[in-house]
């Protein structure tokens, strides 16, 4: 079982402010932060700042190396270049064209692209600071308790579960095929690319056919112990008055916000 | 005749009568077993990889359902019995990434007795006790693939000690384990008081804890006696593949 997949938790374990801050409370936040952003009108600069600004906060409560957070936010880069032709069809006053290709670029649709990528930004942040202050078990748990049906709760939960054990047995297949990729000194590799991409798809049927065997052991372990069918989850903890409120004043803040940009 | 009958329905944890059973590709798994165990007793199920160790003890809680028939403390396992029956036969599986399911070790401990329809507090406090007997208190809230092989093992069995069973059915509880976890394992099992039947390859585990052993080889049980007297019948056992030394 020495395997480790390269990637691991999301959860980065603290005790500041926003990581004791109750699941059920930030998963909401968090989706509003991120519909508030969505909204924005496109090019209303002072209110994505003004939205700019509880995303800080959370981030310096959070005690998170920003470095980090930064890090795992380049996960919002590649919609820049899905956004990237925006700026050439876009109508609007002429900023510069490419020649050859008579592409001319406008600056309403750079406005576009450049807040598109703003937007995805800030809310890819959000997003970050949330899974890296709250375990997943616990959003699990955020999940069900703000009423999400029960059997999607129960397959994250497996998805969650199951994500890391099937990387390794993903990463096991990988290292036996490497270990018996040997060359001899003088020889130039006889196999062709056809070949190994057979190979490989060979593993992903096997990883998929072990997956389709685990499930069915995992079902049978479920029964076992008396599943019906129904997924049930064990809780308990009630809300404290502290996360209401946080919930209700930036819902009421971003509210603002949104309604400033549109006067 | 009768007295003996009533005597046999309270003192037979498990009785296995001709049971067969085929999985669907057609290999035939199980061809007549007979089998009794008393309460209390232990018992190993020795036999070769294919034998029908596994598969025989799915059939123990109705996981599988073969021709024959499984009676549980003297009652037959039907369709509508099942829970009940689930409640009483513990399976702890070989590979506790199956065994283990739930995000986080506390809520996997707390799923037999949640089915189970008890109330909240009771659910908690039956899923803190079965970790502290198999001294795991205070993992509570990690998740299951950051533990050890040894660490998910004792869980595993925690996740059935917490329905509180009187039948304990463990599927290879040492195999992989190293020395170390496996020491503890068998501590572990020593001081359950369960009727146990165990498959497994581990022979000194055999005639450390369990009493009784008995050997499957083709799907059928090829012999069954007192664990010393077995162990020490090695043309018994090289003609079944198991080498003892």
């Amino acid at each position: 079982m020495a395997a480790r997949v390269p990637f691991g938790e999301r959860y980065l374990a603290g005790r500041s402010a926003i990581h004791t801050t109750d699941a059920r409370a930030k998963l909401p936040a968090t989706l509003a932060y991120v519909f508030a952003v969505t909204l924005t009108p496109v090019g209303h600069w002072p209110a994505l700042g003004l939205l700019a600004l509880p995303l800080a906060a959370a981030l310096l409560l959070s005690r998170l190396s920003p470095l980090v957070v930064l890090q795992r936010s380049a996960l919002a880069l590649p919609f820049l270049l899905a956004a990237v032709p925006l700026m050439f069809t876009k109508e609007g006053e002429v900023l510069f064209s490419v020649p050859l290709f008579g592409w001319t670029a406008s600056r309403e649709g750079l406005e576009t692209v450049l807040s598109i990528l703003a937007k995805s930004w800030l809310s890819v942040m959000a997003a970050v600071i949330l899974t890296a202050t709250t375990p997943a078990a616990e959003l699990l748990r955020a999940m069900r308790a703000l009423g999400l049906p029960r059997l999607l709760v129960a397959t994250v939960s497996f998805m969650y579960r199951y994500l890391f054990v099937i990387a390794e047995e993903a990463l096991r297949l990988l290292r036996a095929r490497d270990s018996r990729s040997a060359r001899l000194p003088g020889r130039s590799a006889s196999a062709s690319l056809a070949w190994r991409a057979k190979v490989l798809g060979n593993m992903v049927g096997s990883l998929f056919l072990r997956t389709y065997e685990r499930s069915e052991r995992v079902y049978a372990a479920m029964q076992a112990r008396g599943y019906d069918g129904e997924p049930r989850f064990l809780w308990r903890r009630a809300w404290r008055t502290t996360e209401v409120v946080l919930v209700v004043g930036l819902v009421a803040y971003l509210a603002g916000v949104e309604l400033y940009a549109r006067h | 005749m009768l007295g003996t009958r009533v005597e046999t329905a309270v003192e037979t944890a498990v009785e296995v009568i001709d049971l067969r059973f085929a999985y669907p590709d057609g290999v035939q798994a199980l061809r007549g077993v007979n089998l009794a165990v008393r309460r209390g007793e232990k018992v190993a199920l020795l036999g070769p990889n294919g034998a029908g160790k596994s598969t025989l003890l799915l059939h123990l809680n109705g996981i599988l359902r073969g021709k024959g028939q499984v009676r549980i403390a003297g009652v037959p396992l039907r369709t509508d019995n099942l829970p009940q029956v689930r409640a009483q036969v513990g399976l702890v599986f070989e590979n506790p990434d199956d065994q283990l399911f739930s995000p986080t070790v506390l809520e996997d401990v707390a799923y037999g007795p949640l089915y189970m329809g008890l109330p909240r507090e009771e659910v908690s406090e039956r899923a803190r006790r079965a970790l502290a007997q198999v001294g795991m208190t205070g993992f509570e809230e990690r998740s299951p693939h950051r533990l050890s092989l040894g660490q998910k093992k004792r869980i595993a069995i925690a996740t059935v000690l917490s329905m509180e069973p009187a039948i304990l059915a463990l599927d290879e509880p040492t195999a992989s384990l190293d020395p170390r976890a496996r020491r503890e394992l068998i501590h572990l099992l020593r001081d359950l008081p369960q009727t146990m039947i165990v498959s497994t390859h581990d022979i000194p585990l055999v005639r450390d804890l369990l009493p009784r052993t008995v050997v499957m080889d083709g799907g059928v049980i090829v012999a069954d006696g007192e664990t010393q007297i077995i162990l020490s019948d090695s043309a018994l056992l090289a003609a079944h593949g198991l080498d003892v030394y």
